[in-house]
This record gives structure tokens, sequence and C-alpha cells, in this order.
């Protein structure tokens, strides 16, 4: 017969516990568990990046369902173990489902701590624990309006920050006289506050809460002093306590948490508390690493083993992008402590160490947390530092001399070294593994080590341990950077841009850190795009960061003339276009005339100046721009269908035209050609086009994926339609999605490859929800640019492109 | 021509030169760019760049630098020189700048040696 184990709780402490017994003994127990929340264990120190929308809650799942069955664990989702009965040795949940135990787990976790003033059960009042707060403030706000934030530790910042970058306006309230106290001192403090609020969140310090305002829902905070804050909603990030009365009820030694001996047993022995439920060396904790470490041992001693659990010093990082702060070791003041503190307010940096005895006990950093890792090692050895006093505050790279590359810094770091906090993986365990197992990227010596696993915070240095031991091998191009001005590749642009609600060019450099004053030729072009995808109707679309085809809607040639092809529908023209464009070439003496291989006609060589009066007569003809200059919708292609071909089964040039006249105008990530053909014989040669549609007789096939130019693909099917209306919202839900998707320049067959076809059938054609939310927003950004940009110049808009600053002629010369 | 050696001829107001944007002159010597950085600095240089004649002043403009619109060579509007690993020199012309109006020397508005 199998032991029974239960474990009450489903949170991160015992998620790791059983990781480590199933890597030691897949079979010893009959597992099941019990967790309050209805869902699988996840990364609750990760909620605050799906708060800010940087993250998904699938993004922070740690065990998913599928987990569970492979390892024969009965999960009980959203029961509340309300009583554990000793004598008969089971648990019974809220909903009645009773489980007996050989050995339990009590792993309950904390609950936020609420100050009980008046108002405090209001509607709109939340804490900041699971999914469900997060849920509750990401709801609040879709609507916008004001949130305020009671209390100014990590967690009330980190959702302070999230809450703002959702797009609230935000109050962080907090009793004491500067941010973070236990961390702080008040200079720190102020760089910090100074940062938050040139975000644009309000920090009021030294307030008392009075009362939670509202009738039904929260209307706003009163404090003390009479000051009143308006809120839709307001989050108490004031604390947490652990949750300990099941075990106080069941009899078992209680003080602040469920007392337990080092081998993490209760006062029971065949029950163990673990995380933040438990009290340990008459300490509780609240943060993940010490929780890891006490998992570790409880899966030992399940197992018959001797491990013991001996608190150590603990490190933290506030998740906020963009503010850099990083404590670690005990920082209080207390006598026979030293101080060595390094500011430099305009680079917006602070250091600050605590020493005792030559001893580090305590680091704290704003701005510059490069170091974190060795300060926390150093407190972590205790190592005498007397020899580097003087130096000591500068950090690692000035040890000894001149100032050490980072890779030569991580070299020097000894095995024993921590480098992932979260998860207590040192330096050795990691380069180990990659040699036993020839792990080759971030990816493979997170599955195996769970270093950067949880906060990711040292993703940075768990990359350059690997480049240590896999040298040149190692290439981390997962990443590539958008260009030299940043570090970040597009698909973080693009997500930061929607996240942080970035709206202008000069607002996305300021935010992301560019490194260079305006950017460059690469990346203003692709920039200025997303932010005209994403912001339709309210981004000022930004001309000098267009390349010049776009900035004067024609083609620049080898000799500075530029080319014109007004739109032809589909590929069909009339006398009275035909007889518009010959006046044109007369008029203004245009040396070329051709046929495009888009199906209409090209006029090259136009001379900069005469660029509108040209537009002018074409317009007056009833043309407008064919847009052969832009990443955009280019050309429809089409055949006569059946209005003409025996073998046209459907209107193949009747629905090139719709589709043209819906979709002009629009800018995409790279250029948009599409095509349509009445029958599989093809002969507008569809299957080669970023989207074509075949007719038959069922309908409509529609293609995409296609390429014939710097590479030769066929397209691959995307679905079918019965009707042309379904056709239409197939193409415009797909090309929104791919503008949405894709990086700068990536043509749909290239996002297709990296993307998978399989998500963008997914998305367009399987679920109808989606495509329709998809097409819905493509119609929304169409409101805004079917404008013929030819029209527009020729009524004066940028007149300045088109004519010379100054002219001398040349008798000037000679005279 | 002597007197004209040390003569500066007004083009217009630096304002109407777009921030991050060029403009033309058109001279008997051959089209002048004439740039206007985000930070304002004014430069000009010869129209044509140092690869294939290219005119730079519909490039796009970043920092002190502009990319050639035809095969994106970066040329240093401080010195006309190409960056990187491309070699080449768009000649540089003289400019002053009078109560925000720009000014440049008459004797590269007549000769191609400027
Ligand atoms: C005019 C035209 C050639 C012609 O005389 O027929 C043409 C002309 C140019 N093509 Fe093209 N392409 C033309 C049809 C095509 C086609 C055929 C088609 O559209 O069915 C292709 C293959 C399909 C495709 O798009 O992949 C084609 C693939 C390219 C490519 C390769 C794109 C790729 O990703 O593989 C480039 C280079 C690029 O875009 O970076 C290119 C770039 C160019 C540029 C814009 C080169 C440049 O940057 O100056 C040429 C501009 C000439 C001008 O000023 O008008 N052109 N080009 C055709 C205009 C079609 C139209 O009505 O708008
Ligand atoms: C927003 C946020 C950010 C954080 N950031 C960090 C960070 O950067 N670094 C860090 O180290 N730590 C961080 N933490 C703290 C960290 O998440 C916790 O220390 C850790 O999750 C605690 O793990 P646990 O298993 O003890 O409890 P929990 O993860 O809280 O899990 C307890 C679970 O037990 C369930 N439960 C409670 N009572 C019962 C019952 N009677 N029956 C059944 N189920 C029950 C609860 O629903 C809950 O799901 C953060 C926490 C939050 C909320
Ligand atoms: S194939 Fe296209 S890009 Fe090449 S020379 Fe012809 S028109 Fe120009
Ligand atoms: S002509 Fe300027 S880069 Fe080629």
């Amino acid at each position: 017969m199998k032991q029974k184990l239960v474990i009450i709780g489903n949170g991160m402490a015992p998620g790791r516990a059983l990781e480590k017994l199933f890597e030691t003994a897949p079979e010893a127990f009959e597992i099941t568990v019990f967790n309050a929340e209805p869902r699988v264990n996840y990364d609750r120190i990760m909620l605050s990046p799906v708060l800010s929308g940087e993250k998904t809650y699938d993004d922070i799942v740690i065990h998913g369902d599928g987990w569970y069955i492979r390892h024969g664990v009965m999960l009980y989702k959203g029961h509340k173990v309300v009583k554990i009965d000793r004598e008969a040795r089971t648990v019974t949940s809220e909903h009645g489902a009773i489980a007996e135990f050989d050995k339990l787990i009590i792993a309950t976790g904390s609950s936020p701590f609420i100050i009980p003033v008046p108002g405090h059960q209001l509607a709109g009042v939340v804490t900041y624990r699971d999914l469900d707060d997060v849920h509750a403030m990401m709801l609040a706000a879709k609507t916008g309006g004001k949130a305020v934030v009671i209390g100014g530790g990590l967690l009330g910042l980190e959702a302070a920050a999230g809450l703002q970058m959702q797009g609230m306006d935000v109050t962080v309230l907090h009793l004491m006289p500067h941010l973070m106290e236990r961390q702080l001192d008040p200079a720190a403090a102020y760089l910090l506050q100074r940062s938050l609020e040139n975000r644009g969140i309000r920090v009021h310090c030294k307030a008392n809460t009075h009362a939670i305002e509202g009738e039904k829902r929260v209307t706003g905070v009163r404090l003390d002093d009479g000051t009143l804050y308006p809120a839709d909603i307001v989050v108490m990030a004031v604390g947490i306590r652990p949750n300990a009365t099941l075990g106080k009820e069941a009899g078992l030694s209680v003080n602040r948490g469920i007392v337990v001996t080092p081998d993490m047993r209760t006062s029971d022995p065949d029950i163990f508390a673990l995380g933040e439920c438990a009290e340990a060396s008459g300490q509780v904790f609240g943060l993940v690493a010490p929780l890891y470490e006490m998992a570790g041992v409880v899966a030992t001693n399940l197992l018959g083993g001797a491990a013991e659990f001996h608190p150590s010093a603990t490190a933290t990082k506030l998740k906020v992008t963009g503010c850099d702060l990083y404590s670690a070791g005990d920082f209080a003041e207390a006598s026979g402590r030293e101080e060595i503190v390094l500011r430099d307010p305009t680079r917006g940096v602070y250091k600050r160490l605590v020493l005792k005895d030559n001893r580090i006990l305590g680091a704290v950093m704003y701005g510059d947390v490069a170091d974190g890792a060795w300060f926390f090692d150093m407190i972590r050895r205790g190592v005498d530092v007397s020899e580097m006093r003087e130096t000591l505050i500068f950090g690692q790279g000035y040890q000894g001399g001149s100032a050490m590359d980072p890779m030569a810094a991580v070299a020097a770091l000894p095995d024993e070294a921590e480098i992932c906090g979260c998860n207590g993986v040192c330096k050795g365990k990691i380069i180990s593994k990659i040699n036993e197992l020839g792990l080759t990227d971030l990816d493979g010596v997170r599955a195996h080590t769970k270093a950067s696993a949880s906060c990711g915070s040292c993703t940075g240095l768990v990359e350059q341990v690997i480049r240590l031991a896999l040298g040149d091998a190692y290439n981390p191009a997962a990443i590539q950077p958008m260009c030299a001005c940043t570090d970040l590749g597009h698909d973080d642009v693009r997500r930061l841009i929607k996240a942080k609600a970035l709206k202008s060019v000069p607002a996305v450099m300021q935010e992301l850190g560019w490194k260079t004053s305006c950017g460059c030729a690469k990346c203003r072009p692709a920039l200025n795009y997303y932010l005209v995808c994403d912001w339709p109707g309210e981004y000022a679309d930004d001309g000098q960061s267009r390349y010049i085809n776009e900035r004067v809607h024609a083609n620049i040639q080898k000799d500075g003339t530029y080319s014109v092809v007004p739109r032809m529908w589909g590929g069909l023209t009339s006398a009275q276009e035909l007889r518009a464009i010959a006046d044109v070439v007369d008029k203004f003496a245009i040396p070329t005339v051709k046929c495009t291989g888009g199906q209409r006609i090209d006029l090259l060589g136009v001379k900069k100046e005469d660029l509108p009066a040209v537009w002018a007569d074409l317009n007056a003809a009833g043309m407008i721009s064919g847009a052969a200059y832009a990443k955009g919708l280019r050309t429809v292609k089409t055949c006569v269908g059946t209005d003409w071909c025996r073998f046209g089964t459907q209107d193949s040039t009747g629905l090139g035209v719709k589709i043209e006249k819906f979709m002009w105008g629009s800018w995409t990530p790279a250029k948009v050609k599409m095509a349509v053909s009445g029958c599989p014989r093809n002969c507008s040669e569809a299957t080669c086009k970023d989207v074509g549609v075949i007719c038959l007789d069922s309908g409509y096939e529609i293609h995409f994926a296609g390429a014939a130019g710097l590479d030769i693909l066929g397209t691959q099917v995307l679905g079918h339609a019965r009707t042309e209306d379904e056709a239409i919202e197939i193409i415009a839900a797909l090309v929104q999605l791919y503008r949405e998707q894709a990086r700068y320049l990536e043509r749909i067959y290239k996002w297709a490859k990296r993307v998978g076809t399989d998500s963008i059938k997914a998305a367009v054609i399987e679920n109808a929800d989606r495509r329709r939310e998809l097409f819905d927003r493509f119609v929304e950004s169409q409101k805004y640019v079917q404008t013929d940009p030819w029209a527009e110049r020729v009524a004066g808009k940028d007149a300045h492109e088109f004519a010379p600053m100054a002219t001398f002629a040349l008798p000037h010369a000679a005279e | 021509m002597n007197a004209m050696a040390s003569e500066w001829v007004e083009i217009g107001p630096a304002s109407e030169i777009p921030l991050r944007g060029a403009r033309v002159v058109k001279a008997a010597g051959g089209d002048i760019a004439v740039f206007r950085a985000a930070d304002g600095a004014i430069f000009a240089l010869r129209d044509k760049c140092p690869h294939k004649g290219g005119p730079l002043s519909q490039g796009i403009v970043h920092g002190h630098g502009v990319t050639c619109p035809l095969h994106n060579w970066v040329i240093s509007l401080e010195t006309g020189e190409a960056q990187g690993a491309d070699k080449g020199c768009a000649p540089k012309i003289p400019v002053r700048i009078v109560d925000g109006r720009v000014l440049i020397s008459a004797v590269a508005l007549t000769s191609r040696a400027a």
C-alpha cells in the first residue's frame, strides 16, 4: 500500500516540494492536493508583469493540468480545506471532499492584511495576492479612472506601476515619511519617489488613512488631515499575515505562524508546515528563496531523510520595469553597525552597505544594481572586506585595479556564488548541468536548474554564466536588437509600446532607454509604423521618420526623379483614365511609361517639383495613389473570371476590386500584395502572393504566405469561405493579425513561419470571436487612413517637400 | 568675384527646414542640401551622395547624420564623410545662422569645388 500524502494549499512552496519529491521518488506517495484558488500552480511572483500587461497568465503557469495528470496527483481546485481531523487522519474541504492522509503538508501561505478603517468592505477595495485580485484590478483599469494604492512597500509599488501602465491615474498613500522605509533611507527613497512621479504616479507619504468613502462602491479615500483622493479602485498592500488558523484549530503549536522544528515538522510529527504559513527559528518569511529551501527539506524528510532548514539572508528586487532596486540581507540600524553610502543623484544612483566587524550584513542598491549578486554572495559567506573597504562600494569591477568587464566579473565569482536568488541556484550548479546535459541555451538551463525561472531578474547573469561555460558557441540570438540604438528586440518594443501606452517616437525612446538622441534610419520607420498600427486615430504620423518614398508618396529613382503609379482597381482601367495618363505624360514630358508586374501603369522619371501638378491631373480623372512605394496594401491582381472566361466560377475581378477598395490605404509591416483567380488555373498568380483567393464552385479558397520575390514559395491554404463577405472578413482579420504581430519589414510568409501557421489559423479561422475582433480593429483603423495622400498634397500638405528653399539662377555667377 | 568670397547669401529662416529634415537650395554650382538636426543645429552639404550621387536631402536625418535614400550609406552632417566601412565625402558647404536666418557661402552657390 502506498502512503497517502495530502497537501493543503497549492502555492509556490508545495509546488517546488512536489518537484523535488518526483525527482527522487516519483512513485512513493498517493498524492492529493487541495487548493482554495480554483487553479493550477502558477508563479505568484510574476503577477506584477501580468497586471502591467507585460505577461499573460498562461506565461506564468508553473505546472499545467497535464503535469498533475502525468504524476497521478489528485488536485482539488477551488476546494478550501476547513478541517483537519488529527484523530481520524483526514482533511475536509468546504465542498465536503474528504481525504485521508498518512502524511500532511500545510502550505496555506498568507493573507493580505486589511486595515479595518470604515469602508474597507466596500466593493472596489481589493488586495494584491492572487490572480483574482489582478483580474479585479485589470477590469477596473479597463475603464480608466483613478486608483489609490495604500502601502508604499514592494507590493504596493508594483501594483501602482502595473495599474499606471494599464492607463489608470494612480496615487500611492504611504503611512511612513518615505517609501520602502524598511529597505531605503530617505535619500534613496527620494530617488525612487522621483522616478515614480516622473512616470506619472502621485506619491503621498505620511498619509494616515481615515476612511474609505462610498455608498456601495468606493468613491475615494479620506486621510486624517481631511485630504480626499477620489478613487474607482483601492488596493490595500499594507502587509501579510501567515494563514495559521487551520493549524491552530487542529491543536498544533502556533505562534505568528505554524511553529516548525528545523526538519519542518509541526508539533505533530506526521504534519509538516511549509511556506509563508510556517514559522521556523522564530521567523516567518515572505520571499520564495527560503520557501524553496524549506520545500527541499520537506521532500527529503518525507522520504525518510534528515535535512534541516536554517534561515539565511534573503535578497529582493523591485519588479517595476525601469526602476532598478535591489536589497539583500539585513539593513536595520543597530549599535556596532557602520554604513558605506554612495550617492549620485544626477545619474539616479544610490548604494548603501551595512557592515559589522568588516563583514557586510546588508546591501541596498538603486539605479545601478549590477553588483547585487556579488554583494549578496559576500553577505552569505561572511567575507571579511577590510582589504577592499575603500573601493568596496564601487563594486566588483573596481577591485584589483582597473574596471573589470562583466564577463571577467562573472568568471571571478566562486562556484558557490548564488546566481538565482529565487531558486537558490549557484554558479557551479549551472555550469555542471550545462556540461552534464549538453545544454546550449537559456531555456535549457531554466528547465534543468530553475535558474532565472521565477522572477527572471537574474537572466542577464545566467546568460553570462552560460557564455562562460560554452564560450562563443553560445549565441543568445534569441533576441536580436532592433538596431544599434537599443538592446531590445522588435517584439519587446511592440509589447512595451502597448503595455506602457507609449504614443510618440520620443516617448518610446525615452521610456525604453534609447542609446541615441533620436534613433536611426532603421528604428525610426519601425517605431513610426508600430505607433500608427497600435494607436489608430490618436498617433500623429511622424513624416521625418518615414523613408522618402512614403514621405512624398512616390518612388525615388536612381537619378533623384520619381515614379508615379496610380491605382487601377483590380487591374481595371478605362478610356478616360488612359486618356488622362496620356495627357499627363505629354504635359510633363515624362520619359517612360511602363506596364508594371502588378497590372497597372508606371510613369517614370517625374521631377519632384512636378509631382503635385501631376497628381492634380490624375486626381481630376478619378485616380488616386497606387501606394507602389508603401509598406502597405499594394496591388490586388485579378483575372477576368465569370465576366468573360469560359472556366470562371466566381466574379474574381469584382471580388478583387472590392478587396482593394476596402483595404487600400492600410499600413502594414511590409508590403502586402494580393490576387484573386477565377478558377484553379490561377491566371492572376494568386498562389505566390501574400494573400491569394482561388475561386471554386463551392466558394473561395483563401491562401496566404506565398512569395515570389527574393524567395519563391507557394501559398498555404488558410481556410474556405462560402461568400464574398466571409472571404473579406477572413482576409482583413489575417492582415490585422499580421499588422499587430509582425516585425517591421517582415513579409507575411516570414511572419507566418516565425509564429506558426497553426496559431494564425486558430485566430482567424477557428475562433470566430477572435476573427471578428481583428476584423473590427482593421475597420477602425481604416477610418483614419483612407484619404488619398496625393489629393492632400495637391491641397498643400507638406508643400515644403516639393519646393526648393531657394533658387539661384546660373547667370548670377556670370555677373 | 573676389568680393563675393567673403559674402554670405541668405536663403531663408531656419524654421522653414523641418526638424530632423532637410531642404534643397538650387544653385548654379549644383544642388545644396541644408539640414536641421533634432537639436536645431544647421548643416549644409552638396546634395550628392559620395556613393552614387543619391540626393542626401531626401534621406532620414538622425543625430548629426543622414542616411542616403538610395543605398543607405550614412553620411556625417558635421564632416560630410561616409560613416562605418563606407568611404567617401560629400563636400561641406559653409553655413551661418544670423537671427534665425540661414546664410550660405556665396562661393558655394556658384562654384562646384566648394
Ligand atoms: C514597377 C515594378 C516593376 C515593373 O516594372 O513591373 C517594381 C518595381 C520595383 N520593385 Fe518590385 N516591382 C514590381 C513588381 C514586383 C513583383 C510582382 C508583383 O507585384 O506581382 C514582385 C514579386 C512579388 C513580391 O512582392 O515579392 C516584386 C518584388 C520586389 C522585391 C522583393 C520583395 C521580397 O520581399 O522578396 C523588392 C525589394 C523590396 O521590396 O525590398 C522590390 C522593389 C521594387 C522597387 C521598389 C525597388 C526600389 O526600392 O526602388 C522598384 C521600384 C520601381 C519604381 O520606382 O516604380 N520588388 N516587385 C512592379 C510594380 C508593381 C506595382 O504595380 O506596384
Ligand atoms: C504580487 C506579488 C509579488 C511578489 N513578488 C515576489 C518577489 O519578487 N520575490 C519573492 O521572493 N517573493 C515575491 N512574492 C512573495 C511570494 O509570492 C510568496 O512568498 C510565495 O508565493 C509564498 O508561497 P506559499 O506556497 O507559501 O504560499 P502561496 O503561494 O500564497 O500559496 C498558498 C495557497 O494556499 C491556498 N490556501 C490557503 N488556505 C487554504 C485552505 N484552507 N485550503 C486550501 N488551500 C488554501 C491559497 O489559495 C494559495 O493558493 C510576491 C507576492 C506577491 C503577491
Ligand atoms: S527587378 Fe525590381 S528592383 Fe530589380 S531592377 Fe527590376 S524593378 Fe528594380
Ligand atoms: S547613392 Fe547614396 S548610398 Fe548609394
